[in-house]
Formats: C-alpha cells, sequence, structure tokens
C-alpha cells in the first residue's frame, strides 16, 4: 500500500512541478526567440552574397533535458494505444527550440547562420530503455559580412512571415 | 584553423585537399551528476551536468581533429560532421569528422 501512495505522490509532484517549469521554459523560450528574431538561422547550404563574407566559423549550441515522472508514465501508458506521444512531442519541441537559441547566444555579433543542423541522440542509463532524458545539438557556420561594402548593396531578402 | 559545417569556406577558395580528418572522445558520467540528474528526472527539465559533460567532450573531440588537421598542414576544416553512439550504459562516444583543406583568400574582385 505504501508502494501504491509514493508512486502517487511521485507521479503529483511530477505533474505539478513539472508543468511548472515547462511552462516558465516555454515563456523563457519564447522571449528570447522574440529577441533573437532578426538573426536568422537557415539550414540551406548555400551562404548568400558569399563573396562579401569577411569571416566564417563553425559554431555550436547543446542541451539535456529530460521528461519529469508524470509525462514518462503517461507516456508509457499511450504507447499502449499508439499514436502521438504528446509529452514527449513538448520535450523534443523544448530542447531543439533552446539548442537553437544558444547556438545564436553563442555567435550573436553574426550576420547569419547557415548550414544549421540538428542532432540528437538519446542518454540511456542501461538499466531502463524509456527516452527519459535526451540531448539536443544544434551546429551550424556563421558568417559575418564585410560592414564596408553592406550600405551601397541591397538589404537581404526579408523574412516573409513573423509570428 | 576555420571550421565550417559548409561545404566551402565562404569568402575563400579551396588551394588544396587533405582527406579526412577525425577526432573522437569517450566519456563516462560521474556519480554525482548522475545523482543529481536522477533527482531532476522526477520533474523534468534541464540536466545541467550533463549538457556540460557533451559539451566538454565535444570541445575535445574537436580539438583532436584540429590536431589532426594541423599535422596534415591543412589550414581549414570543411563540412564538419558530429555523431554521437553509446558504447556501454554510461559512457558515451562523440565524434566528429569533417575534410581537411588548405584554402586562400580569394583576390579582391
Amino acid at each position: 500500500m505504501i508502494q501504491i501512495y509514493f508512486a502517487l505522490a511521485l507521479l503529483a509532484l511530477g505533474l505539478i512541478v513539472g508543468s511548472i517549469l515547462e511552462r516558465a521554459h516555454y515563456s523563457r523560450i519564447k522571449k528570447r526567440e522574440r529577441a533573437l528574431r532578426d538573426f536568422q538561422a537557415m539550414s540551406l547550404n548555400m551562404v548568400p552574397r558569399s563573396d562579401e563574407v569577411s569571416r566564417a566559423s563553425m559554431r555550436m549550441g547543446s542541451v539535456v533535458i529530460s521528461v519529469d515522472y508524470f509525462k514518462r508514465f503517461a507516456a508509457g501508458l499511450k504507447k499502449l494505444f499508439g499514436g502521438e506521444i504528446h509529452s514527449y512531442s513538448s520535450l523534443l519541441d523544448r530542447a531543439r527550440r533552446e539548442a537553437l537559441l544558444r547556438l545564436k547566444d553563442n555567435c550573436k555579433d553574426a550576420d547569419l547562420v547557415v548550414n544549421l543542423r540538428f542532432e540528437t541522440c538519446t542518454l540511456s542509463n542501461g538499466s531502463n530503455s524509456n527516452i527519459g532524458s535526451v540531448e539536443v545539438v544544434a551546429y551550424g557556420t556563421a558568417v559575418w559580412y564585410r560592414n564596408d561594402q553592406r550600405e551601397d548593396l541591397p538589404p537581404p531578402v526579408p523574412t516573409a512571415t513573423r509570428f | 584553423m576555420i571550421v565550417t559545417n559548409t561545404e566551402t569556406v565562404p569568402g575563400m577558395h579551396m588551394v588544396k585537399h587533405f582527406g579526412l580528418v577525425q577526432g573522437s572522445t569517450i566519456r563516462a558520467k560521474n556519480i554525482g551528476r548522475d545523482f543529481m540528474a536522477g533527482m531532476k528526472n522526477l520533474v523534468g527539465g534541464e540536466l545541467k551536468g550533463y549538457t556540460e559533460l557533451l559539451q566538454e567532450s565535444r570541445d575535445e573531440a574537436l580539438r583532436r581533429l584540429i590536431e589532426q588537421a594541423e599535422d596534415l598542414g591543412a589550414n581549414a576544416v570543411v563540412n564538419l560532421r558530429f555523431s554521437t553512439s553509446s558504447v556501454a550504459a554510461g559512457a558515451a562516444e562523440i565524434l566528429c569528422y569533417g575534410t581537411a583543406v588548405q584554402v586562400s583568400q580569394l583576390p579582391p574582385a
């Protein structure tokens, strides 16, 4: 009986604290994304206006993030029925956005990030085969343009949509 | 040393190819970090200890790759890729590989 109460307590803790933390993380992510929205990162392989580049260097950002106890339990249940597992989608979404933001933080003075790639890996403890925690690395080539010529040239292609 | 993950170094042109260079490292987790991660697993969120651990390992792998490229006489590594695999329970291999090249500045247009 004690074990059941203990498990329920862990589930409740995971549900309450986990969702508070997740909401806080999402609001931090959104705030930072707004602040950095003019600094674009793209997955294109080519560099626009490549003849005006003064410097290019690879930068990365990474994060290891884990899902809470309640969500892990809910995902275990969901696995019986199939379908989208929302608890893991939000985990990976948070991890990718956070990793991208850290990449951008690592090269704030650059003009553009090209050839952005994401790499995801699972950290398993061996003992349990649950997803639990994932690591996401975002890496790309930060590009700095030569400043002296930028004024006489047409501005870079504007972004079509802002969310 | 210029490192990029694009196929060329923008603003420069390739003079010479040296072929593939790689660097890798295998790291194990430590107990202190693992304990904290275990606690954090209950409520979810970032595991800072592991973020740092993997960041350090990746820097180390990159350092080894750069060393190898310098030995070949290259001044840049292009098309860099990262790859991770877990070798045993609690240990992970971080591998990075790329092509060592020699680049030189484009003549001003």
